[in-house]
Parts: C-alpha cells; structure tokens; sequence
C-alpha cells in the first residue's frame, strides 16, 4: 500500500500569495485594496484578465485579511464553476447567504472586520445569463450587508446591469522579469536547479500565466527529479517540440502532397496533440516573412475550421491533413476553391 | 496465451520500448507520492502496459490480482433514479473502467465510482491511510459535462484517490483536467523498435526470424505494436519456419475496404452506390468503428489518385468526418463522402478525356 504523506499540495497553492501587498504587478488594485484594509469601506468589485494573472488570489487574500481565519467561514462565500450555480442557486443559496445581517464594526484579533459579507463568484463568464440577471437586484437590496467579487476572464460575457455596478479592475499578464524573480524564488525554496535556458523556456511556453508556469515546474520536477533542463519542461507541458513544425511547414512548402501526408502520418504515432499543432503552426505562418497576406489569411481561416471541427469531436489525423492541404494550396498559389 | 499478453512487460524494468518514460515513472511513485496522470498517445503504443506496469510498482504484485465484476449503480438525479451497468476490472488497490460505455449517463458513473471510492477508503496494516487508484480509458470519448463533473471530484477527493486517465487524442480532452494531471505522451515505437521487440519474442519462442522479414511486419504494421505482435504471431501459425517472401496478410476489412475503393474507381453511377452501401453496411454490422473505415477509405482512394485531386478528396474526407461526428447514422455520412467522391471522379475524367 502506497502511504501519503503530507506534501501533496500543489505548488500553485503552497506560494499562493497570502496577503494583498504581495500579489505581483497589479498596482491600481493593490492600493486599492490596501486603502480598504485601513478604512474598512468596499465597493463591489469586478476582476478580469487573463488567467494566472492573480485574480482568485487578490481576492482569497482580501478576504482573508479582512476576515481573519475565524470569521472567515461565516463571512465569506466562495463559489467557482464546478459548483452548482444555476439560477436556482442564485435565487436559493447565495440570497440566503446575502439576506443574513451581520454584528456591527469591531475589530476582532487585530482584523478589520467590517460589518458586511463577501461572496466571491469565480469564472462568473461562465454563469448563464438568466442566473446574472437574477444577482441584479440582490446586488443592490443586500448591499448594505453584502459586497459581491466577480472574477472572469472575459469581461465582455458580464452583463452591463452587473460591470455597471462593480468596480472593475483589469489584470495585466505577468511580464517577464516578474515571472521569472517568482520562479526562481520557488525553485529556490524546493532546491530545484534551473538554468537561464530553461528559464525561459518556461515563460514562452506560459505566455504570461504564472499558474500554468508553476504547474509545469511541479510536473517536471516529479517526473526528473531536481536538475531540469528546458527539453523536460516541453516534455510535460505537451507543447509541440518546434523542430516538429518546422519539419511540417517545410514539408508543405514543397508542395509534393504525399510527402505531407507522410509527415501528418509521423506526427500523429507520435502522439502530438492536433490542437497544440494548430496553434503554434499558427504561430509560426504569422511570423514567417516569404509568405504573403493574401496566403497567410486563406491558411489562418482554415486553421479557425479545424480548430472548430476538432473542439467537436473530429478525427485528428482528417483535420490536420486537411490544414495541411489547404497550406500546400495556398503556398503553391493554386486557385481557392476546387476545380471539380 | 497469446504472444501480446504474454510477452506484455510486467514491471517498469522490463519495458523495452518507452524505457525511459519508464524510469522517470519509477522515480515518481518511489517518493511516495503520485500525482493524477493522463497517459495519451496513439494505439498500440504501450499506454495501457505502462500503467500496468506502474500499479505493479505501486501496490506489490497484488495489483495483477484482478477479477471482472458487471456493477450496477443506482444514481438519483433529482426526481428520478437511474439504472446504470458497468463492467469493471478491480483489484485490492484499484479499480479500471471504461465510463464511455455507458453512453450519454457517464456523468453519473464518473461521479458514482469516485465517491465510493472515496468512502471505502484502504488502510494498511499498519494503520497508516493510503489511496486507492482509478484507471479510467477513452477517457477522450467521455462527454463535455462528465470532463467537466470529473475535475470538480478530481480535487474533492484528491487525498483519497488518484486518477489514472487514459486516451487517444489530448485534444479532445479538456484543458481544465489536463492542467490538473501529469501529462505523459507515449508516442507509437519506431520500426526499429518494434523490430527489435520482434527478435526478441522470436529468441524467447526459439524461432528463426529473418531480418528482413521482421522489418516488413514493422512496416506493415503502422508503428502499432500490438499489431505486429499479433500480425508475427499469424504468420508463425501460417507457415514455419519463416521465408523472406511470406506474405503478411492483411486485415480482412482492410481488404474489404480496398475493394470498396477499386469499385467506386471503376465505376460512377447510383447502382454502383447502391452496391457500395450493401458493403458499407456490412462492415458497420461486424463493428468497424466508421471513422476507422473513412480513414482507410481515404487511405485507398489517395494511393490511386492523380496529384491534383488529392487535396480535393481529403478535403471532402475531413468534411464528412466531422458532420459524422455530429450526426447520428454514421452510413450516411460515409455514403454521401462516396457519394461526392464520385462526382468530383466522373468530372475529373470528363475533364480531362472528354
């Protein structure tokens, strides 16, 4: 019987920052937030960006810090989307949880404590609509006992009734330097060795999202233990190696069909995944100088195809060869459409 | 006993092919501490053995110890109660299933299954608490709220059970599971490789093997090695000792598809495609997975075809395949890719011979 032993937590919440003066790079909010730690007073408040940015953080922390660990529980409800949240649950749970009045301003322990409620609603874009519209008007009847932290990606899948009411605030991608200083201060605490290369390996294939970044250091750190190099971290972060792209680009710039189709066939037994693919082949035409608008545009539409096709459910091998086969038209100038 | 299950590497030493992923395995649960993994990669390329391989290391030979159970659960789902079966393959440590094969219900299996598991929870002798292991296949073919249901439980239950997952296309398989699991690709086994384990199966069996005649196997095999081991296994029994010329041969509904293809080549017209669904049917009935077969279609006709119809035809191909996936009859869409093949065909030679 394998035993457990205790550190199983994730990194991601093992160096989760714990109080607000510590969330990285998101000036306006931190002072923000810091000046409601002193005064007490708190608007609704609205968090968007992209993710791994620190949204959840900033708002776990803000919570934690008004609250303290033992009024937490009752103070503050968190709900994210693997939980039920209906427009049942809207009408149900969280207006229970907002109609409740809470004692008056003392401060307990050296915490703040104001006279209010939080209720964070993680990954709110992912709320039906219907249950939004139903939060308005609890927004405004609890307010006197209740703030509401929405958190989401995309602001534009709030509804205005609800941005309108909040304070919103965007969160910037991490720049490099910042990721990296957070980085090495973690591999540091767990006595991982990593290079300059591998370094900034990590923060190409992160794109500005510190959590998918850590969780990478994590995974290659079990699977190679202490000394990692950059090729371990392509290796579990699924990304596509980018001598394999090169290798396909080529093979369709030489217009020969079978030669193609033999590098898709390569590509697949080597179990790539296809959407990865698609991606950084995306990446890559964009970038490439000898080919011109006109052939990038026909490329990027079919690849947006394939890419739908393949959220549906469609046969990788199908997909990436028909991308192939359009990239092999559009490079050769062969006329769009077909002739029979 | 078959060769494949026999000569199936029983512990992480032993694997021959991904030795390395092997290794790196070994290092991972000898710090007692295992992750949720998601093996993926194309078939025949060993996920299934690795996993095997990686209970053995975990649980001691009791892992091998296995019996098959036909369960039946009984899920409430607000106002009403479903029945749902499932065969499972468990032993003391861990539990292997196929939540696929209960179809569009496999949101309640996955959940079912978990929360059991969570509450028998192993205890050694010891006393110290451990986890228990849930293999789970196709986990690809899973539908979008049962992926979605899985990593809500993934992290509910974490201290209890660990979650092996395994499939053919990472794609299809949701970003939020795959950021929560170790992804490890195992990628098909070059011909050489599969070469070798070829020689190697023939030096245990006391055979002859003849070089050349292993690397056609190989190459004949498409970089599946369970493939090659059954394919070396058929000809063992057709002829021995072995020759430079056998003749390897082929699945018998990859011919049948070869022969829809030379078909629909001769001829165009709406009695050959009448004839051609007679066929089509016929390999659905003895359950030819229908992608499989317009794969293999694709396959055929692109092996005849001139240069310039090539990108027409796989587009086409692509096309069906996907209106398949969101269709429910799998004949039609075949049919109406043979269909338009057709048609693109017979304009084709219009064209060019008048």
């Amino acid at each position: 019987m394998a035993p457990i032993i205790q550190s199983t937590q994730p990194w991601v919440e093992k160096y989760r920052p714990k109080q607000v003066k510590d969330v990285a790079h998101q000036e306006e909010v931190v002072r923000v937030l810091t000046n409601t730690l002193e005064t007490g007073s708190c608007p609704h408040m609205l968090f968007y960006g992209p993710p791994g940015t620190g949204k959840t953080t900033t708002a776990l922390a803000i919570a934690h810090q008004l609250f303290g660990p033992e009024l937490y529980k009752s103070r503050v409800l968190e709900l994210n989307a693997s939980d039920d949240r209906g427009i049942n649950v809207v009408r149900t749970k969280i207006k229970d949880f907002a109609a409740v009045a809470v004692g008056t301003n003392q401060r307990k322990n050296g915490y703040p404590c104001p006279p209010y409620k939080i209720i964070v609603l993680d990954e709110a874009d992912s709320m039906t609509e219907d249950a939004q519209n139903a939060l308005r008007r609890t927004m405004e009847t609890y307010s006197k006992v209740t703030r509401f932290f929405f958190i989401c990606n995309y602001i534009s899948r709030i509804i205005e009734p609800l941005a309108s009411r909040c304070a919103k605030f965007r969160f910037k991608p991490l720049t490099e330097e910042i990721m990296s200083s957070r980085i090495l201060y973690i591999c540091k605490e767990e006595g991982i060795y990593l290079d300059a290369e591998g370094l900034s390996t990590l923060s190409t294939i992160s794109q500005g999202d510190l959590r998918r970044a850590i969780t990478y250091l994590q995974s290659a750190a079990r699977l190679f233990g202490s000394s990692i190099s950059s090729k371990d971290l392509i290796s579990v972060s699924g990304i596509v190696p980018a001598e394999v792209v090169e290798a396909l680009l080529k093979a369709c710039k030489s217009g020969n069909f079978d030669l193609a189709n033999k590098e898709v066939n390569n590509f697949i037994a080597e179990g790539y995944p296809v959407s990865q693919m698609l991606t950084q082949l995306f990446e890559a035409i964009v970038e490439e100088n000898d080919i011109s608008d006109e052939q990038k545009a026909r490329i990027s539409k079919k690849l947006g195809e394939a890419d739908k096709c393949l959220v549906d459910g469609a046969d990788e091998y199908l997909q990436l060869l028909g991308v192939v086969s359009i990239t092999i038209q559009a490079l050769c100038n062969m006329p769009e459409g077909f002739a029979y | 006993m078959l060769w494949v299950d026999k000569y199936r590497p029983k512990t992480l030493d032993h694997v021959m092919v991904h030795s390395d992923t092997a290794q790196n395995l070994k290092k991972l649960v000898s710090e007692h501490d295992c992750p949720h993994l998601l093996f993926y990669g194309p078939s025949g390329s060993g996920k299934k053995t690795l996993i095997m391989a990686l209970l053995r290391q975990m649980f001691g030979p009791g892992a091998e110890k296995v019996k098959v159970e036909n369960r039946a659960w009984k899920v409430d789902a607000g106002s009403r109660s479903i029945d749902l079966e499932l065969t499972t393959l468990s032993s003391a440590n861990h539990i292997e299933m196929t939540p696929s094969d209960a179809g569009f219900q496999d949101r309640y299996i996955v959940q079912e299954i978990i929360k059991e598991m969570a509450k028998n929870r192993p205890i050694d002798t010891k006393g110290k608490k451990g986890f228990k292991v849930l293999v789970l296949n196709d986990v690809d073919k899973l539908s979008r709220e049962a992926q979605h249901s899985l990593r809500r439980t993934m992290e509910k239950y974490s201290a209890y059970c660990r979650l092996i997952l395994c499939c053919n296309s990472s794609s299809r398989v949701t970003e939020a599971i795959r950021s929560r699991c170790l992804n490890v690709r195992v990628n098909a086994p070059s011909e050489e490789q599969i070469v070798d384990v070829l020689q190697f199966i023939g030096k245990k069996e006391g055979l002859q093997l003849p070089s050349s005649f292993a690397a056609r196997i190989a190459e004949k095999s498409n970089r599946n090695l369970r493939r090659a081991i059954l394919s070396f296994e058929t000809c063992r029994v057709q002829q021995y000792p072995f020759t430079d010329k056998q003749t390897i041969s082929p699945m018998d509904w990859e011919e049948y598809v070869s022969e829809i293809a030379s078909d629909i080549m001769k001829e165009q017209s709406p009695k050959r495609l009448f004839q051609v669904r007679g066929k089509l049917y016929e390999l659905l009935i003895n359950c030819i997975p229908p992608e499989i077969i317009l794969k293999r279609l694709l396959y055929e006709l692109l092996r005849k075809l001139d240069a310039e119809l090539k990108h027409e035809v796989c587009h086409w191909a692509a096309y069906y395949e996907h209106r398949m996936r969101l269709g429910q009859k799998a004949i039609f869409h075949i049919e109406a890719f043979v269909a338009k093949f057709m048609s693109v065909y017979k304009s084709f030679l219009i064209a060019t011979f008048g």
